[in-house]
């Protein structure tokens, strides 16, 4: 077994300094098991995606649920609390889940099918490439803890779920904000025909684009905050920390404009390429997900196709397994935190 | 196991003996297919699309049909045959098989073939949506049943099992499962590639009616197929058929056992010869 000398590294670090003196040892950080990416008073709202689904499915007989083991942490189980003749438990079966859902989708009804996003994205990837994506049938899988939205380590860290999914025809992708976002996401998730992914936040979810005036429709980016040094190309939480970083620097002079991309597929390259071709502004791309294959490359690739050419600049995962740790720590540690991300593009500006 | 001889049994036999000759006449236009599982499971598609399964030909989509779901894929040669002989194909799109822009690709897909309901290929897959298929219509009240195909080799699959304990959890009594045990799969015989018995006594474990049957023997087909149907317990049903590769043609049957039997040009014609003089035998 090779040594993994970056991470043995940080390990002694962390353990060193509570390890002397024995007496008066300060508290460790731990590692977060229920993840919240809540900041410390910041608004939130109660399983946004759980109370949108009930709401939805008064009006729409043929929505079902379906989970492998997962509904109370991925707040499906207020949708089960609420119509549990419509809700399906496939136990911990992953693949079993997306093959029965694409099933039930064959025979009419519409199934939202919740888990963790490494599991989709990973162990059931080809059910869903071929009972789902190729088959094109209305199944709705949304998936908690993607990206870095856990700090149990790779196994549960979904840093590559949209580079994956992106490369699945037939599938949209969507990567919410915040509460309000996954409310209106819901509705028009059921109102597309044909399979959906969507990133999902879980427990008490940020509640941000109220401040903006936000409507969430499918397939189109908005810009949120103009601004004329940086434009932050977006989606997901990196969104709500765009948002910060343009207060943040707005102190230092640095005028930071916000375009969210909630819609990962398909991309919305008309107003991508329209935003990012105002001249004098660097382009950044931040996202909660590995460099490769997201959000980023995508707005590069789509940048390069239409002739536009920008400074650009990505802030993302790096293309390694990620720590185990508390959030915060790792959000730090990779640069997608507030001040992180602050420092990054300051130091880019120069 | 009941083998009483059945009248309407001479039909199947017939109809049996041109599912073999379409999928051989297939197999002819492209030199190649996956012939020897053809011939093996014509019989239990014989029972299924002549005794079993309701439906209507010229309306593959009618609600109230019988779903038929091939999650082996590679059989789709001998599925055609069945669909043809059903009506459900034409016939004159048999010489398309496996040709640009045919409705019949070589690996069967739900979106290409009327009356194909899974896209299959992918090994391991079928039954999870068959289970999907058996509560969609539970939830629909629906009194269709869905018939579903996979191979010994799919029993390698950790999903195969998935299928198999959430079936019997939901009591899907709407379910029949045919798996074809020629013991023969990519890498060699079923059974040294990665043993499943006995396997009739773990389906049962796992709560499942099972039966077992020489699924070329039509009496013994028909029988499970009506005890299947007939089982008054709320369990999916499962039909294991032993089945030998390349049945009907016996050349193919003695060639030396392969998941893909290597047919030459020659020999289509003179597969079907055989065929012929086993029908007028």
């Amino acid at each position: 077994m090779a040594a993994r000398p970056r991470r043995a590294g940080r390990r002694e670090e962390c353990m060193s300094a509570p390890n002397t003196p024995a007496a008066g040892k300060p508290k460790l950080k731990t590692s977060a098991m229920i993840a919240s990416i809540a900041g410390e008073g910041q608004r939130t709202k109660p399983a946004p995606f759980g109370h949108a689904l009930v709401e939805l499915a008064r009006s729409r007989p043929e929505i079902v649920g379906m989970t492998a083991d997962l509904a109370k942490y991925t707040d499906l189980h207020i949708f089960a609390k609420e119509y549990p003749d419509r809700f399906y438990q496939m136990g911990m079966a992953e693949q079993l889940l997306m093959g029965a859902a694409s099933g039930m989708a064959h025979e009419g009804m519409m199934p939202f099918v919740t888990t963790y996003a490494v599991f989709a994205a990973r162990r059931a990837y080809d059910f869903i490439h071929q009972a789902i994506a190729e088959e094109n049938r209305n199944v709705k899988i949304a998936c908690a803890l993607p990206g870095l939205t856990s700090g149990y380590g790779p196994s549960h860290q979904a840093a590559e779920d949209l580079a994956l999914f992106r490369a699945m025809p037939n599938l949209t992708v969507i990567d919410p904000c915040d509460a309000l976002e996954i409310e209106q996401a819901v509705p028009a998730m059921a109102a597309h025909q044909g399979p959906v992914y969507m990133r999902l936040l879980r427990g008490s979810v940020p509640l941000v684009l109220d401040e903006y005036d936000y409507k969430f429709e499918l397939g189109k980016a908005k810009l949120l905050r103009d601004g004329n040094d940086v434009l932050v190309i977006s989606s997901g939480i990196m969104t709500m920390r765009a948002l910060e970083v343009a207060t943040a620097l707005a102190v230092d002079k640095v005028d930071v404009g916000v375009l969210h991309v909630p819609t990962i597929k398909p991309l919305d390259t008309t107003t991508i390429l329209r935003e990012a071709a105002k001249t004098g502004r660097l382009v950044v791309v931040a996202e909660n997900h590995t460099v490769i294959g997201g959000l980023g490359e995508a707005v590069a690739g789509a940048l390069l196709r239409g002739g536009v050419t920008p400074i650009f600049r990505q802030i993302g995962l790096p293309d390694e397994f990620l720590d185990a740790g508390a959030l915060p720590t790792l959000h730090d540690r990779y640069g997608i935190s507030t001040d992180a991300m602050s420092a990054t593009i300051k130091g880019w500006l120069g | 196991m009941n083998t009483t001889p059945i009248g309407h049994n001479i039909t199947l036999a017939e109809r049996a003996y041109r599912i073999r000759r379409n999928a051989l006449l297939m197999g002819e236009v492209q030199g190649q297919g996956y012939i020897g599982q053809a011939l093996d499971i014509a019989d239990v598609l014989a029972v299924s699309y002549f005794h079993a399964m309701s439906y209507r030909p010229e309306d593959p989509d009618w609600e109230e049909r019988d779903r038929f779901m091939l999650s082996n894929g590679h059989y789709a040669i001998a599925l055609y045959a069945a669909l043809i002989e059903a009506g459900i194909v034409p016939q004159e799109e048999l010489e398309t098989y496996g040709s640009d822009d045919s409705r019949l690709p070589m690996s069967g897909m739900a979106s290409y073939t009327p009356g194909m309901e899974m896209s299959g290929g992918s090994l391991g897959l079928g039954l999870s949506l068959a289970v999907g298929r058996c509560l969609g219509l539970k939830r629909k009240g629906s009194a269709s049943t869905v018939y579903t195909l996979f191979s010994d080799g799919e029993l390698d699959e950790g999903s195969v099992w998935e299928a198999i304990m959430s079936a019997a959890h939901y009591k899907l009594d709407n379910l029949i499962a045919m798996v074809d045990v020629n013991n023969q799969q990519a890498d060699g015989p079923s059974t040294q590639v990665m043993a499943f018995e006995p396997l009739t006594d773990k389906l049962n474990a796992f709560g499942w009616f099972t039966q077992r049957i020489d699924g070329n023997d039509m009496d013994a087909v028909v029988a499970a197929f009506d005890a299947a149907k007939a089982h008054p317990e709320a369990k999916p049903r499962m039909i294991i058929c032993d089945t030998k590769m390349g049945k009907g043609v016996p050349f193919l049957e003695a060639r030396e056992k392969n998941h893909f039997i290597r047919v030459d040009a020659h020999e289509w014609r003179l597969a079907l010869d055989a065929l012929d003089a086993g029908r007028n035998a």
